[in-house]
């Protein structure tokens, strides 16, 4: 193959990467335009509100939009998604046949219905009986589907794979120069190497969180970025997803951690104090300490579930603006406001995923640390 | 209920905002003290507000 042709494969490949990240800008805002047009206010409201929290929650279809006609009937835009169920024995059906969660669908003589984004089995009707709260009592079985939520994973996982594996094949033939996307990728990745890595884990341990540091930059990175199309996708507002994330920086930092990281945590005055002066205060320190190995994951966590949930709040709320407003001047206000907010959330999703990225290898630096004592004591 | 729990996180949601904001302008003053420690000082300041903002998170939550 000669030097032009893959230079242009790899050209096109870009090109249609950005395509779909700023066509997904401006799409993102006519998806709504198809939306209901019922005389009552309140009743608008409420169904704008609805509309809002059904984009921010996962779901069984991917539908890209839906609409109700002349005649009061619902009409989606979408394709079904497969729904996976362990009750007693494997149960595999597309999730068309709930048709949107209207109806109850059959699977060996077994009934389910979806309530509130869950399936549960039911009877014939399907039927959920609530408890006092609120709360289904009905069975749920055991759901691994493939929502919304995991394909759009999935397709990032895969994306992030071959993107990432051509562009390390393409180092290895092109003489270790970055070609083709390269060029966009290398800048960022060695950021994260030369001021988020180094700077905090230290030039002696950084190489073994690098590639945890890298997959969970472009992970978030891309995942937000998609939230942001037309698709109406929102993983990284899910409050799951961010679990395992965090998880997975809490598991690195503490089996990582060194013999200093530990006695930071349960011995933090060392041998500068005697130890019966130590306990009245370790009473009070080690709890706060042991404490803070679960704030510093859980903090991720949310910081990145509402950063993401409320730029997807706003975003929707100004589009929704449009129908509540109803004249030729809310339409370019609310136009111009979500504009502007695409904008700010475009910086938003890279901002979260830099902090992320950042405040991991934080924690990294903590427990990778390595005192001299010595020099500590000698200083004072 | 609602409603002291709703003054209770627009009020916290006012301290993240004042917090934040001095950050900022802290970082602003540093920058142009030392323009050649921008990098190090834009750094400190988002790790410190993105901090502070996990608290003004935390108080919307308790609302909704």
């Amino acid at each position: 193959m000669s030097r032009s042709t893959r230079f242009t494969l790899l050209n096109k490949k870009t090109l249609i990467l950005i395509v779909i990240l700023i066509s997904g800008l401006v799409f993102a805002k006519e998806k709504e335009e198809s939306s209901k047009n019922l005389p009552a206010k309140e009743i608008q409201k409420k169904e704008i509100k609805d509309y809002i929290m059904h984009h921010l929650q996962d779901s069984y279809d991917f539908s890209l939009f839906s609409y109700t006609d002349e005649d009061g009937a619902h009409v989606y835009f979408g394709f079904p998604l497969p729904i996976i169920l362990w009750d007693n024995g494997l149960k595999v059906f597309s999730s068309s046949r709930f048709h949107h969660g209207e109806t109850v669908a059959e699977v060996d003589g077994n009934f389910y219905a979806i309530s509130h984004n869950k399936i549960y089995k039911t009877d014939q009707a399907g039927t959920i009986i609530y408890d006092q709260e609120h709360h289904a009592t009905n069975i749920a079985p055991l759901d691994l589907s493939i929502t919304k939520g995991v394909l759009s994973i999935m397709f990032t996982a895969f994306l992030m794979f071959f993107l990432f594996k051509s562009l390390a094949d393409s180092y290895a033939k092109n003489g270790r120069i970055a070609s083709g996307a390269g060029r966009f990728f290398e800048p960022i990745v060695l950021y994260i190497r030369d001021d988020i890595a180094i700077p905090n884990i230290g030039e002696k341990h950084y190489k073994k969180y690098m590639s945890f540091l890298l997959t969970v930059f472009f992970f978030v990175w891309f995942l937000n970025i998609l939230g942001l199309t037309p698709l109406g996708i929102n993983v990284t507002g899910n409050i799951a997803v961010t679990f395992c994330l965090a998880l997975l920086t809490f598991l690195l930092t503490n089996l990582t951690g060194t013999k200093d990281y530990w006695l930071h945590i349960f011995d933090p005055l060392g041998t500068t104090m005697k130890w019966y002066a130590k306990i009245p205060l370790y009473i009070i320190l080690i709890p706060i300490e042991v404490l803070g190995i679960f704030i510093k994951p859980f903090s991720l966590l949310i910081r990145l579930y509402a950063n993401m949930q409320a730029g997807h709040i706003v975003l929707m709320s100004l589009i929704g603006l449009m129908f509540i407003f109803k004249s030729w001047l809310g339409s370019p206000l609310s136009f111009g406001l979500a504009f502007a907010i695409s904008l700010i959330e475009v910086l938003v999703a890279l901002l979260q995923a830099y902090i992320f990225t950042m405040l991991s290898a934080l924690y990294f630096g903590f427990a990778s640390e390595e005192h001299e004592h010595h020099n500590e004591i000698e200083a004072h | 209920m609602e409603i002291p729990v709703m003054v209770g996180a627009g009020l916290v949601v006012i301290g993240v905002g004042m917090g934040i904001g001095r950050i900022g302008g802290s970082a602003m003053d540093a920058i142009a003290r030392q323009p050649e420690a921008y990098g190090k000082i834009q750094t400190a300041m988002l790790i410190a507000a993105a901090l502070i903002e996990g608290i003004g998170f935390a108080a919307l939550f308790a609302v909704s």
